[in-house]
C-alpha cells in the first residue's frame, strides 16, 4: 500500500472515478500552479472498488473548484488546514464553463474558428442543462463528454 | 453601446419604444429623411439573402445614410481565411453600424464581442433572425393595435421553422396569447416549446386541419413546407399542398383576421388571396423596413424630435 503524507493546507479530492484524476488535474489548472500535487490512481476503495485521489497543497483561496461540480458531483472535497479536515465542500454546477466541453454542432461558429474558446452557460439548473454561448446547442451535464 | 443578437435582447418596454418610433416613421417618413446623414451601414453578408440585405440598405438610405458591404463570403476576406473577429475590427473603421448575416450560428455574437460599432444579427444559420421577429411583432401591433389578447395560428413547418420558434418566444412575454399549432404529424412544434408553454401556463393546441380552426384565429402565420426537410419525395408531395390557403379557407375566417408570412412563398398561399385585405404579408415587408429604420436609430442613439 502506497502512503502519501499529510498536507498542511489545501485540498484532498476523494472518490474521483478511477482514471479521471489527470483530467481533473488539467481542468483545475494544476499544471500551471507551483504547488505540491499528489495524484493517486486506482487506490482501493470499499465504496467504489477503485478510485483516484488528488492531494493539492496550496492556499485554499487559489483554486476555483466550480468545474468539479460539472465533471463529477460525487467527488468529495476536503478542505485541509493545519493537517486537519476543516470542511467538506458541497459541489454545485458552475454558471459557465470554458474549454471543458466542445460544441458538436457543425453549424456553430466554433466549428470553423479554431481559436474561439468553447463556452457553455448553465441555462437550467434543475435539469442540469448547459447551452453553447454561441449557437445555444443543448448539453446535459450527465451525458456530456468532457474534453 | 448595444447590439442586437436575439429578439429577447430587448425588454417589452424597449420594444414598445422601438415600435412607437417605427409607427411614427410610417406616418412621417420625411421627418426621418436626414436622421442618419453622415452615417454608414456595413452589410456583411457571408451568404446571400437579397431581401434582408436590401431591407437593411433601404432602411439606411431612407434615413439619409449610406451603405457599403459585401453579399457573399467569396467576395470578402473570409475567403482568404480571415476570422470574423478580425473582419469586424476592420469594418469598425469603415462604418458606424453593421448588419451581419452568416451561415455559422453565433458568428454575429463573436463579431459583437470584438466590435467598436453596434452589430445587428441579420440571421445566423438556423439560430436567430431577430429583425424578422421584430418585423412580425411590428406588423401585428401596427395592424391589430396591440400585442396581447389574441389567438394566433402558426401553420406549416413548425418543426424546423426558425421564424416560428422565435416569434413564439417573443410573444410569450405578452398577456393572454393563445397559440394554435397547425402542422402535419411530421412537422410538429418541438417538445421544448410546448414544455415551455406548459411551464408558463400558456394556452395552446395542436391540430392537423387548418379549416377546423380558421374561425377562431385573429392572426394566421403561414410558413413554407421546405422540400429539403423530407427524406422522400412522396412525403413532400403529399404534404406540400396540405395547407394551401385559398379563398374558400379565407371565407371561414373572421373579417378582421390577418395573414402573415415571412416570405418567400411557394404555393402555400394561393395568389387569389393576395387581393384580400386581410392578407398583409406584403405590408409586412414594408414594416420590415420601418422596424429596421427604428432599430438603426436606436442602436446609433439618434433621437429625432
Amino acid at each position: 500500500m502506497l502512503n502519501v503524507g499529510k498536507i498542511e493546507e489545501g485540498f484532498v479530492l476523494d472518490h474521483i472515478k478511477a482514471g479521471k484524476s489527470l483530467s481533473i488535474y488539467k481542468h483545475l489548472g494544476l499544471d500551471k500552479l507551483d504547488c505540491t500535487v499528489a495524484i493517486i490512481k486506482n487506490a482501493r476503495s470499499g465504496k467504489m472498488g477503485k478510485k483516484d485521489i488528488l492531494k493539492v497543497e496550496c492556499d485554499i483561496n487559489t483554486l476555483n473548484l466550480d468545474i468539479l461540480g460539472f465533471i463529477d458531483h460525487n467527488i468529495t472535497v476536503n478542505v485541509i488546514k493545519n493537517c486537519e479536515i476543516v470542511e467538506k465542500l458541497p459541489l454545485s454546477l458552475p454558471k459557465e464553463i470554458k474549454n471543458v466541453l466542445k460544441c458538436k454542432n457543425p453549424r456553430c461558429i466554433t466549428s470553423i474558428e479554431q481559436e474561439l474558446p468553447h463556452i457553455f452557460v448553465l441555462t437550467d439548473e434543475k435539469k442540469e442543462i448547459y447551452r453553447c454561448k454561441y449557437c445555444e446547442e443543448k448539453y446535459n451535464s450527465s451525458d456530456a463528454t468532457v474534453l | 453601446m448595444r447590439h442586437l443578437m436575439s429578439p429577447l435582447d430587448f425588454s417589452t418596454e424597449e420594444l414598445d419604444r422601438l415600435f412607437t418610433i417605427a409607427e411614427d416613421i410610417e406616418k412621417n417618413p420625411e421627418k426621418y429623411a436626414h436622421a442618419c446623414e453622415g452615417k454608414k451601414l456595413a452589410t456583411c453578408f457571408y451568404e446571400p439573402s437579397t431581401r434582408t440585405r436590401l431591407s437593411f440598405e433601404s432602411a439606411m438610405l431612407n434615413l439619409g445614410g449610406k451603405v457599403l458591404g459585401f453579399s457573399d463570403a467569396n467576395s470578402s476576406s473570409a475567403a482568404k481565411g480571415e476570422s470574423v473577429s478580425d473582419t469586424i475590427r476592420v469594418i469598425s473603421c469603415f462604418a458606424d453600424i453593421c448588419a451581419m448575416r452568416h451561415p455559422k450560428e453565433g458568428a454575429p455574437m463573436v463579431a459583437a464581442s470584438h466590435s467598436s460599432i453596434p452589430v445587428i444579427n441579420a440571421g445566423d444559420g438556423g439560430h436567430q433572425h431577430p429583425t424578422q421577429t421584430l418585423t412580425d411583432l411590428l406588423t401585428i401591433r401596427a395592424i391589430k393595435g396591440r400585442l396581447n389578447n389574441f389567438t394566433i395560428g402558426l401553420c406549416g413547418d413548425l418543426k424546423f421553422g426558425r421564424t416560428v420558434h422565435s416569434l413564439i418566444n417573443a410573444l410569450v412575454r405578452y398577456d393572454n396569447i393563445n397559440f394554435v399549432f397547425i402542422s402535419p404529424e411530421e412537422l410538429t412544434i418541438p417538445d421544448y416549446i410546448t414544455e415551455m408553454l406548459r411551464d408558463k401556463n400558456i394556452a395552446f393546441r395542436e391540430v392537423r386541419k387548418l379549416e377546423d380552426v380558421m374561425p377562431d384565429l385573429d392572426i394566421l402565420y403561414m410558413t413554407r413546407v421546405q422540400k429539403e426537410r423530407f427524406f422522400n419525395e412522396e412525403d413532400y408531395v403529399r404534404l406540400k399542398d396540405y395547407y394551401i390557403l385559398n379563398k374558400e379557407k379565407m371565407e371561414l375566417a373572421k373579417s378582421d383576421m390577418i395573414v402573415l408570412h415571412p416570405l418567400p412563398r411557394v404555393n402555400e398561399i394561393s395568389v387569389e388571396v393576395d387581393s384580400d385585405p386581410r392578407a398583409v404579408y406584403f405590408r409586412q415587408v414594408q414594416y420590415g423596413v420601418y422596424v429596421r429604420m427604428a432599430l438603426l436609430l436606436t442602436l446609433l442613439e439618434i433621437e429625432v424630435k
